[in-house]
């Protein structure tokens, strides 16, 4: 499987990450490489396997239903990069 | 007063709590060793007073007879690891001046059992990469140079590449270690140190910058397997705050180690011998084998047929997760942002990521993007689940022949910076012998065991099964031993 860059300016879209044509024209070579390494898992035979969802067999736990933190509004604003009356702000959305 | 930086973690432990010196002469010296190293760019940030304060605490708490496992002794800290107050990077640009308001798991236990720490070690921007050259703030330059006359630049192996630079040059006595698809044992394996990666669950991810969380695990770096067995005991342990964290006791390593293999089978993985490595691995590997047997171990050849599909399903399974963890980048809450004039939310995403991620990190967020998309998640992100588990299945059934496997860490020594940068895929086939422990949340080790021609360190790797680090730790021992690994970079930064 190849991408052209139309298709790379796509994937780019769909993970937030600009791109210039010519970025996407240099992406798509490379992206294609590294989909061709990938695409030999194809010949494996995974007839009756079940995908690996944990490597280690663990469980889920539960804990109780009770407040374990909070009241640290300061210091969950202090890396934001615009913080404002004590919310992240963005830009405008609705215009 | 003796060179401190020349002793152990143990040694330096030890001679704390006999009064040798004091943990601010060890802290000392130290801090004007990373000082003398800047040449090498294996800190991002330096924290003297981090050091200082901590073996002053130290040096007040022996005086009263109370010591931690870890008092006198400063450690370097991967800037993978939020340290509460001090910036954390993940060596990109995206976290630039972020300063964690709270404390990784891993780090608020060493710095409990009374560590301090020296700094905050380069790597490979969010530990993508093999040879330290993906970091957005410069590459770590490994201490070790060819035995040619020549001084090019060599790679400390990645993406724990500040931290192997750092302990092979003496700039710290141990460090931490992240590990998802090789990065403490390449790295370890390429400067003459060791490193462990324990069992997936063992060390708490929480609080450490997430890259893929099902391979991600941290382990202690140092330069001898004793200590990486102490610092293992203090960095694992339960903690509810990771969901994948094993609520398993964690062993007496240290206490209990022994280079006496008596009764153990070693498993000799014959996928592991590929096309185009280098005779001198070979003949190491062979010697590693001379050196179980040595110990009392018994060799058995085994099998691990789906060897050879390892990476490929590790370059679907570590981006698509990648691609998600790192969606949280978004300008909004930490980090870089990127406004362009006018631009609106969505603009200002792809503006920010854009500019603050690098090359590397944006290529496998892009692969990651393209595996999990509508019309391909199944042919690449379910069928490479599907092989990850008849991988792990290999493991299982070689664990009925044998105890442990050996293996050689890497296929090559380390290469010079620049020579893999143009090719992704040549820098990948690095990890080509730890990915496979890596998906199978194996604790592996890579322990120095000799070497090439041009007298760059060579490692041997030992996988164990699931939670049996003290095999793994005591087989790397024995080698060790045998070893005798002396060789150490000469000075010249």
């Amino acid at each position: 499987m190849s991408v052209d860059s139309a298709t790379v300016r796509k994937i780019a879209s769909l993970a937030r990450i600009a791109v210039s044509d010519a970025e996407a024209e240099a992406m798509a070579p490379e992206l294609s490489k590294i989909l061709g390494l990938v695409e030999q898992l194809g010949e494996v035979d995974t007839r009756g396997v079940a995908p690996l969802a944990a490597v280690i067999p663990n469980h889920l736990r539960l804990r109780d239903d009770v407040v374990t933190d909070g009241d640290i509004r300061d210091r969950v604003l202090a890396n934001a990069p615009q913080a404002e009356h004590g919310f992240f702000a963005v830009p405008k959305v609705i215009e | 007063m003796s060179d401190l930086t020349e002793l152990t973690v143990a040694q330096l432990r030890d001679g704390f709590r006999a009064g040798k010196f004091s943990a601010r002469e060890t802290a000392d010296q130290f801090i004007k060793a990373v000082e003398a190293g800047r040449a090498l760019n294996a800190f991002i940030v330096e924290t003297p007073e981090h050091a200082i304060a901590a073996a002053e605490s130290a040096d007040r708490e022996r005086a009263s007879g109370q010591v931690g496992p870890l008092s006198g002794i400063p450690l370097g800290i991967k800037d993978l690891f939020c340290t509460q107050g001090y910036q954390t990077t993940a060596a990109s640009h995206i976290l630039e001046g972020f300063t964690p308001t709270y404390e990784s798991t891993v780090t608020a236990k060493l710095f409990a059992a009374g560590a301090g720490m020296l700094g905050k070690l380069n790597m490979d921007q969010f530990a993508m990469g093999s040879s330290n050259e993906t970091s957005a703030f410069g590459n770590v330059i490994s201490p070790w140079r060819r035995k040619d006359g020549g001084n090019t630049p060599l790679a400390p192996g990645g993406s724990s590449g500040g931290s192997s630079a750092a302990i092979a040059a003496r700039l710290v006595p141990a460090a931490t270690g992240t590990d998802t698809g090789g990065s403490i044992r390449q790295p370890a394996a390429f400067t003459g140190i060791a490193g462990i990666k324990p069992t997936y669950g063992r060390c708490s991810r929480w609080g450490i910058v997430a890259f893929a969380s099902s391979l991600d695990q941290a382990g202690p770096m140092a330069r001898d397997v004793r200590d990486c067995a102490l610092l293992l005991e203090v960095m694992s342990g339960f903690d509810p705050k990771d969901a994948t964290s094993l609520d398993a006791p964690v062993p007496n390593w240290e206490a209990s180690l022994s280079s006496k293999l008596a009764g153990k089978r070693v498993g000799i993985p014959k996928e592991y011998r590929v096309d185009g490595m280098p005779g001198e691995i070979e003949a190491l590997w062979q010697q590693g084998i001379a050196w179980m047997k040595d110990a009392g171990a018994e060799i058995v050849d085994v099998s691990l047929p789906h060897t050879k599909y390892a990476l490929p399903a590790y370059y679907i399974i570590a981006p698509a997760e990648a691609s998600s963890n790192l969606a949280r980048y978004d300008g909004v809450r930490y980090g870089r942002r990127d406004l362009p004039e006018g631009a609106g939310l969505q603009d200002m995403y792809a503006a920010t990521r854009a500019a603050g991620f690098g090359a590397e990190v944006k290529r496998r967020i892009m692969i990651g993007t393209y595996v999990l998309s509508a019309g391909y998640y199944d042919a690449y992100y379910t069928q490479a689940q599907k092989v990850r588990a008849l991988i792990a299945r290999d493991f299982q059934q070689a664990w009925e022949h044998c105890d442990l496997l050996l293996t050689p860490t890497a296929p090559s020594a380390a290469f010079a910076l620049g020579e893999k940068q143009a090719d992704p895929i040549a820098m990948y086939l690095n990890d080509v012998f730890t990915v496979p422990a890596s998906l199978a949340g194996l604790p592996a080790m890579s322990v120095p065991a000799g070497l090439d021609g041009q007298g760059l360190p060579l490692g041997l790797q030992i996988i164990g099964q699931p939670l049996d680090e003290q095999a793994v730790l005591n087989a790397g021992s024995a080698i060790e031993e045998r070893a005798g690994f002396v060789a150490r970079p000469e000075k010249w930064w």
